[in-house]
């Protein structure tokens, strides 16, 4: 386009745009900019079974995620290691996320001094930030020969993974369940104390209760935190293709598997990564779902999220 | 510092008002209003002349406030809101779709009962409205300023602290703000929604006087709870009773003979 | 022994401490560790010169370049359009199906993992867009990853501003637009900051997938089409490969560092927005 043709057109569009209602041009932008994270969402969810679903039909859903044969190069895609291998290191990262959340959780809340409070909050929310390969590192140097050499098994194991995960999901366990706690009517914790409870007994008797619903939550998207991770994981869970017998053995999960391979596959063989991505899709929006269910039904009312 | 205390209200000093003279600045007709089906004010016909006091006074609930709240469309911001009937500010009906509502609350500006000031210096809050309007020049701008806060009897406390924040005032200062704030914009109604409640004495004192003094320029209606305010800073007063209209007529005549036994039974406090 | 309600409180108190304890001091560890390890090695040469065999010697100016494009890039992106739809949720409707579904949106966006953002990136910005392994692929998926950060914390920022001052901005004649600007998103500024430099964090922090999006090369990006490696791929790269303890722990250093004043921004940032609102 020439200059001058160039020039001629801005123009027309600005004496358009001062045309236009101004606040008509600012609904509609905002509309528009509004609809891109559904869109996005929907655009995600389309490209990544588009590109793994075919494959999935073709191997047959039971052989896909119920095989362990994972030969890629020979056109045998079961993942059914992968699937056992997120699922028990998952496991083990909640049983640490639960313990150490839960009970960071109820302090921040029912036994600690505001002062602590100021340090303790953005201490968490630190932890929140250190990069996923820095805990990864944390594990190999440290961790690992640790298992090796005092526990037993090769180090690069199911109980590496699980406790840098552990240590990963913490912020996500810890701020769920802060709001949980803190959504509890004040009338139920005072009413207890008032009937001669200790705040102790108090915690684990009424607020726990009443704040079920969203410690569950804020388990599940642990969870999903937990399933979801990639790099840390692959730097100390040992990516071996089998199913795991014992916490110390050497596995893979779905999503290192997809890390791992992705570099170099081609054709089928990409197909099933992405079929790798598709399961962890459906897997972490099961999880989300009800996890977000589970934080609506809280005592004390409904919360605008 | 004179003690307004004692000194007599400015009304009783100037004697018996001077009957409206000329046409309406604003006449309301036959208007019905009603949140989400609800009707809140029936059939209301009323006129506000230029250069008075008009009080509005009733118990809780009977549409005072939406009443006024019409009068500069804030209304629109209520969700289910409706209404039928023309109110006319200089003969043009401000109820129709087409109005622009921004530069009708230019023209016509309303002080809360609650002071909201901005959480911004006393100069940028009184500044807001004509900057809103697009005035530039910083010379107009201080004019603008230091003009309404002569007005609202607040220049004297703050003319050497404009910077300073507005949430640092007193109850009573912040409200001849947002008194000044309104003034700024220039506008030819005030509408003032209970703006005493809750100040202290003298504070309603100087809102009351700025009131008496600001009538020369504008048409001012108040609304009010305190049935003695309306009978000392007005000069007429509006009977309003569950949405209805019942009487309305010079404040003096009106308060000591009342044509409408409601009224009287209200004024003497048999009912509220 | 009667079960004495005083005794279990302290001792469940001191349980609780225990594990705080144990979890700050990984935190405190972490940090020290890397620290020690990896400031030595922080020179200035380090960090203004090209790797050399593959990172074995040399430094990381590449890597640095890299990590502030696409880190700058997807955080310019994401935040008009997350600041729009927040300002669009708060301001301009009311709650409906409509709202619903763009919250349930961005709630599940948030959900996603990292690597199927990854995968994603690949298949539509570096494939079917044709951008190839580069820089501007990278910050494209990181700008969608980051966006519902964005959305989330602009929401309760704008929500935080007392909805008194709408109703006096009206009543001085402003348009919706002049409300929004001139006194909503001017008391929720700092609150929207404290979102971006979050999801500057987070993008900071981001490895899989700008590994499958940006690519690994370690050359400096001329173009926002070049392919370029981000300074926490660097750092995994060279430790899993082994190739050279020091400059993965001075690598790591720098990430730290970052982190450390990102956080602290974001802390002072909302600090400053609690007393401004309150």
């Amino acid at each position: 386009m020439s200059r001058p043709r160039v020039r001629a057109a801005i123009r027309w569009l600005c004496t358009l745009a001062k045309r236009v209602n101004q606040e008509t041009l600012v609904s509609v932008v905002l509309t528009a900019m509004a609809l891109t994270a559904v869109s996005g969402l929907a655009v995600i969810t389309a490209f990544i079974f588009k590109e793994g679903l075919p494959l999935i039909m073709k191997v047959g859903l039971k052989d896909f995620i119920l095989s362990s044969d994972w030969h890629p190069l020979e056109g045998k895609f079961g993942i059914f290691p992968m699937v056992v291998g997120s699922l028990a290191v998952t496991a083990g990262a909640m049983v640490i996320g639960l313990i150490f959340g839960l009970g960071g959780a109820i302090l921040l809340t029912q036994f600690c001094p505001p002062r602590l409070v100021s340090i303790l909050k953005p201490s968490i929310e630190l932890l929140a930030g250190i990069p996923s390969v820095v805990y990864g590192f944390m594990g190999v140097v440290i961790l690992v020969p640790f298992i090796r050499e005092h526990i037993g098994g090769p180090g690069l194991s199911v109980l590496a993974a699980s406790i840098v995960l552990g240590i990963m999901v913490l912020p996500t366990v810890i701020s769920i369940s802060v709001d949980a706690l803190q959504a509890v009517p004040r009338p139920y914790r005072e009413g207890s104390i008032a009937l001669g409870a200790t705040e102790w007994q108090t915690t684990h008797m009424v607020m726990l209760r009443a704040a079920r619903s969203g410690i569950v939550a804020a388990v599940i998207l642990g969870m999903g935190r937990a399933v979801g991770e990639t790099m840390a994981v692959i730097m100390v869970a040992g990516n071996t293709v089998a199913l795991p017998h014992s916490p110390l053995d050497s596995v893979r999960t779905l999503t290192s598997n997809i890390a791992l391979e992705m570099a170099y596959a081609a054709g089928d063989h990409r197909k099933a990564l992405f079929a790798t991505g598709v399961t962890l899709f459906v897997i972490i929006m099961i999880l989300n779902t009800i996890a977000l269910r589970f934080s609506r039904r809280r005592a004390g009312g409904t919360r605008s999220r | 510092m004179p003690d307004l205390l004692t000194q007599q209200p400015t009304s009783a000093r100037a004697g018996p008002p001077a009957p409206p003279s000329g046409p309406a600045k604003v006449r309301v007709e036959d208007f019905t209003a009603s949140f989400s089906g609800c009707a809140v004010l029936h059939h209301i016909a009323l006129d506000i002349f230029p250069r008075e006091r008009l009080a509005i006074i009733g118990p809780a609930g009977s549409g005072k406030t939406t009443f006024l709240r019409s009068l500069n469309r804030l209304n629109d911001l209520e969700h289910g809101f409706a209404s039928t009937g023309r109110i006319l500010l200089d003969g043009v009906d401000i109820t129709a779709r087409d109005v622009d509502v921004a530069a009708l609350r230019r023209r016509v500006g309303m002080v809360y009962a609650v002071p909201i000031p901005l959480p911004w210096s006393i100069y940028d809050n009184i500044a807001y409205g004509p900057r809103l309007a697009g005035v530039r020049g910083r010379a107009r701008l201080e004019e603008l300023v230091v003009g309404s806060l002569r007005s609202s009897f607040l220049w004297d406390e703050v003319k050497d602290r404009l910077q300073e924040p507005a949430l640092n005032l007193s109850g009573g200062q912040q409200q001849r703000l947002c008194l000044a704030r309104v003034l700024a914009l220039q506008p030819e109604v005030l509408l003032l929604d209970e703006p005493c409640s809750g100040l202290d004495p003298i504070s309603t004192a100087r809102i009351e006087e700025a009131l008496a003094q600001l009538k020369a320029q504008y048409s001012i209606v108040l609304v009010t709870n305190n049935t003695k305010q309306a009978a000392r800073a007005s000069d007429r007063t509006a009977f309003f009773l569950m949405g209805d209209l019942i009487e309305c007529g010079p404040t003096q005549q009106l308060f000591t003979n009342p044509s409408h036994h409601r009224t009287s039974d209200y004024i003497t406090g048999r009912f509220g | 022994m009667r079960h004495n309600p005083a005794r279990s409180q302290i001792l469940a108190i001191t349980v609780m401490w225990v594990l705080a304890a144990l979890t700050i001091g990984v935190l405190l560890f972490i940090i020290a560790f890397i620290l020690a390890h990896g400031v030595p090695h922080l020179t200035l040469a380090f960090l203004s010169e090209a790797p050399r065999s593959g990172g074995r010697e040399g430094g990381i100016f590449p890597m640095i370049v890299s990590t502030l494009y696409v880190t700058g890039l997807a955080v310019l992106i994401a935040t008009p359009i997350g600041l729009g739809t927040a300002i669009y949720l708060t301001e301009y409707t009311r709650e409906s199906r409509l709202t619903a579904v763009i919250r349930f949106g961005a709630d599940c966006l948030a959900g996603i993992p990292s690597i199927i953002f990854g995968l994603f990136g690949f298949v539509f910005f570096v494939i079917t867009l044709g951008m190839g392994l580069s820089v501007i692929a990278g910050a494209l998926t990181l700008a969608v990853m980051v966006l519902p950060t964005i959305i989330r914390t602009s929401e309760e920022a704008i929500r935080a501003v007392p909805r008194a001052y709408r109703e006096v901005s009206y009543g001085l004649g402003s348009t919706r637009w002049q409300m929004v600007t001139r006194v909503v998103l001017r008391s929720a500024l700092p609150g929207i900051c404290t979102g971006v430099v979050l999801s500057a964090g987070r993008s900071i922090s981001e490895t899989a997938a700008v590994m499958l999006t940006a690519g690994s090369s370690l050359t400096l990006p001329r173009s926002l089409f070049d392919s370029s490696r981000t300074l926490s791929l660097h750092f995994y790269t060279l430790s899993r490969e082994g190739l050279s303890m020091a400059n993965a722990y001075a690598t790591a250093s720098i990430l730290i560092l970052a982190i450390l004043a990102i956080n602290l921004s974001a802390y002072w940032l909302m600090r400053r927005f609690v007393a401004k609102v309150s």
